[in-house]
């Protein structure tokens, strides 16, 4: 059968009416269908929070794990099943704070996931405190003087590690965000695209109509060009750009292992027997 | 009849390739050996020593007597003179240091000097091999098979070790020769020489395992080590996390799509993997987890023994999740209790920890080879017409077994596990009914998983009055004490256990009621065996022997905390 778009759409969601992890959503939907992607070829791992939900709204295998790990099990199930599309979706707090290490290595590792991050730039599920992309001067509850710490620029950083496709979204902006998906889940090895989302619960600076302001589209003529595309990472205030800003391909992690060469490891058979010569060694 | 050797010296002077050398080409002469190493936890100088012997029948424990010493720096002499038989003999090389005028026993061989007459002073080592050789009335000819072995492909090397080997032999056949006498020894020889952690690496290989992600932390490294090895050439794939987190976190990834996984740690990594245990536990994916014991708290001793994780590993993870906790006897026991602890995993969806510790991870022993006919490979994973449709990952069973599928087996199916409490589907939930389902769902597995845990180990007397009690890595040193009591004329038993939880109850139970006195051994503090049995029967077992200076325990202490006692 062909899936539509909607044929991925389940369940009643426990978002807040008017969040841009719908838009998201649907975009992903949207890339899935076009991609001819059916649920059962797909995997999403998420870790833990409101954006980290997603796998209970849509119909693909899910793995929804712990806060902040959401790539490391992706990684276990590239080993496994080489032949699933593994797809990483969590908020800034879960990929960036508590996940922070393994952000940084597994863009090193470079598996063929595509990581999607919901960046509100706030944490939402445990009411509106500072996430590690949230702006200085920012009050909450817990930061009652305003934010102290400098945000982290998760595409910068991506760049600086060596990830070969780096992008922003805005969950405003659905058919750019779809198509970008397309590209970072076809995209062979590491993919990250950080999706500028308002919160509108928790957020009250980084707005839907503050977004829509800044927003805009730069011309990208060589994706191969890094410094080029460090410097669109570093832009942020009155002009945010969208778009691909670096794709670049390099050996993946899957790459690297002759174990992973053939079928599926989950599909090759096995006998004890087959290895018993394994102990001559120690003879 | 027997023969102790101690190698010692500074960390990075080849103890341990003389050991290798020397124990491989004795359990190919048909010696049966036990060989084991103390170091320190750093990478050149202090003071680290390894020790072999050699008895009759199968040595489990090593002794403090030593015959031969080689004492590659004047340090390694001082530290175990006074264990030195009066009939022993010092080999050291006398243009590194002197001993004591008054000290007899010496073999001077010039090591260094000539391992670089045979090519290079790296082979120093294999000069020292050569003179154990002649102390023992060995010929030459095995060695130099192994170095054939060790070097195929590289002829050139193993010609000038051959002629280090010689030159050694001969320097010290001028002081002694076969002024040791070897106990009686097997005819084949056909006996693998092999330590705890290449035995759990290759019972993981053989029981199909294909993923193994960890971080390196000694004691727990050799896993690692032997399984990255065999990547090479076996379907598999080894993994280097960033940490712990992400070690445990990636496998359970590779377990849930659908092949076996493996991860290994030691106390402190472990302590960085329990959230990942208690997710496996409520998203009932199966694991197998080592955890090779170290003395704690925090960094402890790095490179020591100690079974003080028992308790940790019984109750780690937070909420309440089935488990099963297993360790081994011996390298014996450990290859096929491994590949026990994977078909638990997969046949209750749970995490099965395996506890070793250092004293048995380092540890070399001549053993028979493994039957790898004896080991089971079952995955008990849904088959095309075996699952009641829509697939629910959670559907409610009475076993609380639910078929298990794995993403993308099915057109059509979806296989959906969730961190959060959830229904048969995997889906989030919060009311009070479907969370009072789900955990007896999870809990019901206990019952039957308790009747797969075999029943301590017993060995000595049938009629014992006095009751040694023991677990894991203790069982050869509480053999040895066992036949020591009883030549010293107490009925004396053991009951040792290799599946720990759920405790079997049923031999021990039996076995309290009629002994006059019982000891429970082990290498912690806390006494963690005897509370697990208090708590789980009700029985106090009234002694206990505790050793907890992060060494192994000895047969004589065993014996003199019993006798004094009485």
């Amino acid at each position: 059968m062909i899936y539509k778009a909607d044929d991925y759409m389940l369940g009643e969601t426990a978002w807040c009416p008017g969040c841009g992890n719908f838009a998201i959503r649907g975009a992903l939907a949207a890339a899935l269908s076009a991609l001819d992607l059916k649920p059962h070829q797909v995997l999403i791992c998420s870790g833990i929070g409101q954006a980290a939900k997603i796998p209970h709204y849509l119909r693909v295998n899910g793995f929804n794990g712990l806060h902040g790990r959401a790539l490391s099990p992706a990684v276990g199930a590239r080993v496994a099943n080489k032949n699933l599309k593994v797809i990483v979706e969590s908020g800034d707090g879960d990929s960036y704070g508590e996940g922070g290490n393994h952000f940084i290595h597994n863009i090193r590792r470079n598996p063929d996931i595509a990581h999607f991050v919901h960046d509100n730039q706030v944490y939402g599920l445990t009411k509106g405190q500072a996430s590690p992309t949230s702006e200085p001067g920012m009050k909450t509850g817990v930061q009652v003087d305003g934010v102290v710490l400098p945000p982290l620029n998760p595409l910068s950083l991506a760049l600086v590690l060596g990830a070969g496709f780096v992008a922003r979204c805005f969950s405003g902006e659905k058919e750019h965000l779809q198509e970008t998906m397309e590209a970072a889940i076809e995209f062979p090895g590491y993919a990250l695209i950080d999706i500028l989302q308002p919160c509108i619960s928790f957020n009250k600076i980084n707005t839907w109509g503050w977004y829509k302001k800044r927003i805009y589209y730069p011309e990208i003529n060589d994706p191969q060009d890094w410094m080029a595309a460090m410097e669109l990472s570093r832009q942020w205030g009155d002009k945010i750009p969208l778009g691909i800003f670096y794709s670049s391909p390099r050996p993946t992690f899957e790459s690297s292992s002759r174990a992973l060469e053939g079928e599926p490891l989950s599909l090759k058979p096995f006998d004890p027997l087959q290895v018993a010569e394994v102990q001559d060694e120690f003879l | 009849m027997e023969v102790n050797i101690l190698v010692g010296g500074a960390a990075g002077q080849g103890m341990e390739t003389i050991m290798n050398l020397l124990g491989k080409s004795l359990v190919r002469e048909g010696c049966g050996l036990i060989y084991t190493k103390d170091y320190m936890s750093r990478v050149r100088g202090g003071h680290n020593f390894s020790r072999l012997r050699i008895a009759s029948g199968k040595p489990w424990a090593i002794v403090e007597s030593i015959d031969i010493m080689v004492a590659l720096n004047e340090e390694t002499y001082y530290h175990h003179r006074d264990n030195l038989a009066p009939s022993g003999r010092v080999i050291f090389d006398p243009r590194s240091f002197s001993l004591p005028e008054d000290e007899n026993r010496g073999v001077p061989v010039e090591l260094q000097k000539l391992a670089e007459e045979a090519g290079g002073k790296v082979m120093a080592n294999t000069v020292a091999v050569g003179a154990l050789l002649v102390l023992m009335g060995l010929q030459t000819s095995t060695v130099e098979d192994l170095l054939h072995d060790t070097f195929a492909g590289k002829e050139g090397v193993a010609e000038k070790n051959i002629v280090a080997l010689k030159a050694g032999f001969d320097a010290a056949a001028q002081f002694c020769s076969a002024c040791f006498d070897l106990p009686p020894r097997n005819e084949d020889g056909n006996k693998l020489f092999i330590d705890g952690n290449q035995v759990l690496g290759m019972a993981a290989l053989a029981s199909g395992c294909r993923f193994l992600s960890a971080y390196p932390m000694t004691p727990s490294t050799g896993v690692m080590n032997y399984l990255a090895g065999k990547s090479k050439d076996y379907p598999l794939v080894v993994e280097q996390a960033e940490d712990e987190i992400a070690a445990i976190n990636m496998a359970l990834g590779a377990s849930y799509t659908g092949i076996r996984a493996l991860t290994c740690t030691s106390g402190g990594g472990f302590s960085l993997m329990v959230e990942g245990v208690s997710l496996a536990g409520m998203t009932e994916i199966p694991l197998v987890i080592i955890v090779a014991m170290r003395p704690g708290p925090a960094t402890g001793l790095p490179t020591r023994t100690e079974q003080a994780d028992l308790e940790f590993v019984i109750h780690s993870g937070h909420g309440e999740f089935p488990r099963a906790v297993l360790s081994a006897t011996s390298h014996e026991d450990a290859f096929y209790r491994l590949n026990k602890a994977f078909e638990l995993a997969d046949r209750y969806q749970t995490p099965v920890f395996f506890l070793s510790d250092q004293n048995f991870a380092d540890t070399h022993r001549s053993v028979e080879p493994f039957d790898f006919d004896r080991l089971s490979y079952n995955r008990f994973i849904a088959e095309e017409n075996g699952y009641e449709k829509p697939y629910k990952r959670y559907r409610n069973t009475e076993s609380g077994i639910s078929p298990r599928a794995l993403p993308g087996q099915f057109e059509g199916e979806v296989v959906l596990v969730d961190s959060d409490e959830h229904d048969e589907n995997g889906n989030i939930i919060e009311d009070a009914s479907t969370r009072r389902l789900m955990v007896e769902k999870r809990m019901r597995k206990l019952a039957s998983l308790a009747e797969e845990m075999d029943e301590p180990d017993f060995y000595g007397d049938p009629h014992p009055e006095l009751l040694l009690i023991g677990w894991g890595s203790t069982y050869g040193v509480l053999r040895e004490a066992v036949d020591a009591l009883i030549t010293l004329g107490t009925k004396t038993g053991m009951l040792h256990f290799s599946d720990l939880w759920p405790l079997p109850q049923k031999r021990l139970k039996n076995l309290l009621a009629e002994v006059e006195r019982s000891y429970c051994l082990e290498n912690n503090a806390g006494g963690q065996l005897a509370a697990l049995i208090r708590r789980e029967t009700g029985l106090s077992i009234k002694g206990s022997i505790i050793k907890y200076d992060g060494r192994p325990f000895l047969a004589r202490e065993i014996v003199e905390e019993v006798k004094n006692d009485l």
